[in-house]
């Protein structure tokens, strides 16, 4: 197994910054708008783009849920694994409000797609973006394509990305890791 | 990783802590989607359930099958009453033939003790058991003990007392289970005559005055005396009865501590508890009936992921 790093915690910095400022482009005060941080890992980076929005951009208010998809996935049975659920917290109505789904990876599409599908428990949306820190390219089993992106990378379906937070894990670090 | 250590859920008995508290964790997840405007999941769609009843039940299987549409399953009900078992069919000739229908999953309620366990053994579909005789009732003894720790937040070290016919309750063996395994002390308090002979080897404390037993609980689960069971007279009347084992706002105003009330269904207004203590603050019952439906998907969902 060897790894290399993809992004370091310099480039994630300015990476953050930069999908904060596409998102406050497109959503201004974000009245209309909330934030839907994928579980488990996405949460991560959905609360790190809420407090630069709030702390360094001046937003006053940014609703911010967490969605878990587990009960809405397409593998259920067909892996070796029970799917283990984290929890949804969407304390808020989507009914009507632009929603920006935020993940640390886009790689198949299917979580996105069960995405789609959970989030109607809670209304339904006039407007659905995603937000990926990573997109890797050509992996897609899907039509789903993110509307901001962090870095795009070609990685081969062996490789894996392994995102890291420095709340969770010590320190902002990206690695593509050769199985 | 974390899944159940068994393939059907028959009684607690074959249950370890780690499945409990898996259970109890997936049930919180379900209870979070059962108050959505949106109470329902696809998980299942592709799983098909039967619920073979050949006992009466309003709550239980109302419950079951509410979980199981909100996973999104295939439900087939089937009663004994209007079913070929009255022409002679057996158990086992009966559930394969359901089985054919390609079902993945049987629900099932019987009056003999272990048909659970005996079907489990002949047929190939994942086993619920949802009251088997007087043996065990493993997802009332799941929710009973999910909604004490929702209430005081933990199991573990609680004082539970089960009050009532004991003898002839599979609430009361699986609730006696489900709590030691999770570390909260048990007794049982009731007339002699509906406590079985060496009780006390299960490790639960006996109690026959149910001041003193009250006294001691945290919680109370308060048993139907069940009539449709008992084939002689176990106590002189339900009034001699309900004098020393019913309770009501007195009697539980009088207590040093405020404790849970809990009652597994159907309740016997004015027999075992009075409508102003079902009724009470201290009264969890509907959240019982609540959690019934949360731990139920919890335990299809877990066991269904079994199915390959």
């Amino acid at each position: 197994m060897s790894q290399k790093v993809l992004l370091s915690s310099k480039e994630i910095h300015i990476i953050l910054h930069r999908l904060a400022c596409q998102l406050l482009e497109n959503h201004l005060d974000f009245k209309h708008t909330v934030l839907v941080g994928i579980q488990p890992r996405g949460t991560f980076l959905a609360q790190r783009l809420t407090k630069i929005l709030k702390e360094e951009y001046g937003v006053k208010r940014i609703d911010l849920g967490f969605l878990d998809i587990t009960f809405y996935r397409d593998d259920f049975r067909r892996g070796d694994k029970t799917l283990e659920a984290s929890s949804t917290e969407i304390n808020f109505l989507v009914e009507g409000k632009k929603v920006v789904f935020i993940d640390d990876v886009l790689y198949t599409g299917r979580s996105i797609r069960a995405a789609l599908t959970a989030i109607q428990s809670f209304g339904r949306p006039s407007e659905i973006e995603l937000l990926t820190l990573i997109d890797r390219r050509f992996s897609r089993h899907l039509p789903i394509q993110p509307n901001y992106r962090g870095r795009q990378v070609d990685a081969i379906n062996e490789e894996k990305v392994k995102v890291m937070w420095e709340e969770n894990d010590g320190k902002d670090v990206i690695y593509l890791i050769n199985k | 990783m974390s899944e159940l250590s068994v393939k059907h859920l028959l009684g607690i008995k074959y249950l370890n802590e780690k499945d409990i508290q898996l259970i109890f964790e997936t049930a919180d997840h379900f209870k979070e989607v059962i108050n959505r405007a949106i109470k329902k999941v696809p998980s299942l769609r592709d799983i098909t359930i039967a619920n073979i009843f050949f006992e009466n039940s309003t709550r239980t299987r109302l419950s079951f099958e509410l979980a199981e549409k909100r996973l999104s399953a295939d439900v087939i009900n089937f009663s004994a009453a209007q079913s070929s078992v009255k022409k002679g069919e057996t158990l086992i000739d009966t559930v394969n033939n359901i089985l054919s229908m390609k079902v993945d999953m049987v629900v099932m309620r019987h009056p003999n003790p272990g048909a659970g366990i005996f079907l489990a053994k002949h047929v190939n579909a994942s086993i619920v058991n949802a009251g088997d005789g007087a043996h065990e009732h493993p997802t009332q003894a799941l929710l009973d003990s999910y909604s004490i720790r929702e209430k005081l937040g933990d199991v573990a070290g609680k004082n539970v007392v089960i009050v009532g016919d004991i003898l002839h309750s599979r609430v009361a063996l699986s609730n006696i289970f489900a709590l030691q395994l999770q570390g909260a002390n048990v007794k049982v308090c009731g007339p002699r005559t509906l406590l079985p002979k060496h009780v006390e080897s299960l490790g639960v404390g006996v109690e026959t005055d149910l001041v003193k037993a009250l006294n001691w609980c945290d919680v109370a689960n308060m048993l139907r005396i069940q009539n449709e069971r008992m084939d002689i007279s176990y106590f002189p009347t339900t009034r001699e009865y309900t004098q020393q084992f019913g309770i009501n706002k007195n009697l539980l105003e009088s207590l040093e501590k405020e404790i849970v009330i809990m009652h597994p269904g159907p309740i016997n207004r004015g027999v075992e508890i009075t409508s102003d203590v079902a009724d009470s603050g201290q009264s969890i019952i509907l959240d019982q009936v609540e959690n019934g439906v949360a731990i139920r998907m919890a335990v299809i969902y877990l066991l269904a992921s079994k199915i390959k």
